[in-house]
């Protein structure tokens, strides 16, 4: 590509440094959304979107694997996927389940740091837990919405603040003490899970429509583990 | 009709789809989704929606058609139509859904055949609805107006 000779020299100066990404790109957070179903997929590549991250959707765990380069059968060679910061993946998926994907992250020395967010169109405890255990940072009852994406870049950004200290520790002792940490991001993110979903949109004109809240904001997952872990 | 009325209309219109339970708070998520630099988002997933679900209500049909019907692969359309009815705030059909799945479970056909027909009724409702309401949208446009923002205090 023919280019002006300030431009290839940024190029050069960006590989000798060892950058790949701009200022600004290092700033956008990556996620990788795994849903079968299409309309889903769309509405969760927009929330993203819109909540200023990038999106790579996928339509099963296989290809979210062969996206990671974690696929046995798919070894996509030589290609060093973009770099994940989370990936965000509906449970009820034919063939392999959300539940399933965690789990092989999980088990993954390379990715099992990559926060998981499990998403479900069903409120149950104990599928709930069940992920919680096996190490999902999160757990959205469908439908999502704005509120549940702020809420979980929120408690990224926390995350990441809180060192590499108390990550070994967590490391140590496996998935359950990730609830310690997501518990502390719910304390001080009291806010955001409020039962009349507050949609934190800038324009005054826009207020939520107080409907009928979905079960899910009154028996939200966090908070049902505020109460049970008491120690 | 001049810009202020068709968009009084359209008003008027959302609010009682909203107040009859065809649409529900997600339906209002999605418009927030939409602006310039996505204007149609919410044509372009209700679309989808449209699309899936015929699909589903073919692929249901003919399942339950079935001599010995397959109440699993039955559930698992249903409750496919369950979610995108969900996703973009059809409230009636996602409903009508819920009420289908409990028979799936106990297997009954002439209850799941009911269902069906109650489930196909919400969704060409539904579907009438929504493009009545985008037909508005896009004269509203046509006639140089801008869309109103919904702002709901029921």
């Amino acid at each position: 590509m023919a280019r002006n000779g300030a431009v290839t020299w940024w190029r050069r100066t960006e590989k000798i440094d060892g950058f790949d990404l701009s200022p600004t790109d290092t700033e956008a957070v990556h996620v990788l959304a795994v849903d079968d179903s299409y309309v889903d997929r769309k509405v969760i590549e927009r929330l993203l979107r819109i909540s200023s991250c990038k999106v790579t959707a996928v339509d099963s765990g296989r290809r979210a694997l062969q996206f990671l380069g974690l696929d046995e059968e798919k070894k996509s060679n030589g290609f060093d996927g973009l770099k994940v910061d989370l990936i965000i993946t509906d449970y009820c998926m034919p063939g392999m389940t959300g539940y399933e994907l965690l789990k092989k992250i999980k088990e993954s020395s390379a990715f099992r740091e990559i926060p998981v967010v499990i998403m479900s169109s069903e409120n149950v405890l104990a599928r709930i837990d069940r992920c919680l255990e096996e190490g999902a940072e999160d757990f959205i009852v469908k439908p999502v919405k704005l509120s549940d994406v702020k809420r979980i870049k929120e408690c990224m950004n926390r995350e990441f603040r809180v060192g590499e200290g108390e990550r070994e520790r967590e490391r140590g002792r496996g998935g359950i003490n990730k609830r310690k940490l997501r518990e502390s991001c719910e304390l001080s993110s009291s806010s955001s899970s409020s039962p009349s979903s507050q949609s934190p949109s800038p324009s005054p004109s826009i207020l939520s429509a107080s409907a009928p809240c979905s079960p899910s904001s009154l028996d939200s997952p966090t908070r049902r583990l505020k109460m049970t872990i008491s120690e | 009709m001049e810009v202020g009325q068709m968009q009084r209309r359209l008003m008027d219109y959302t609010k009682s789809l909203f107040m009859e339970g065809f649409l529900d708070g997600q339906f209002l998520q999605l418009q927030q989704l939409q602006d310039e630099s996505n204007p149609d988002f919410v044509v372009e997933v209700v679309s989808l929606f449209f699309d899936d679900s015929e699909k589903l209500l073919n692929d249901l049909t003919m399942a339950l058609d079935q001599p010995n019907v397959d109440f699993k692969k039955v559930d698992a359309h249903v409750h496919q139509l369950k979610g995108s009815s969900s996703s973009i705030g059809a409230q009636r059909v996602k409903n009508a859904c819920i009420a289908f799945r409990n028979f799936c479970e106990e297997q009954n056909t002439e209850a799941c055949l009911r269902c069906l027909q109650q489930v196909k009724q919400e969704y060409y409702l539904a579907k009438n609805k929504l493009e009545s309401l985008f037909r508005l949208e896009q004269q509203i446009v046509a006639a140089g107006g801008s869309v109103p923002i919904m702002e709901m205090g029921f």
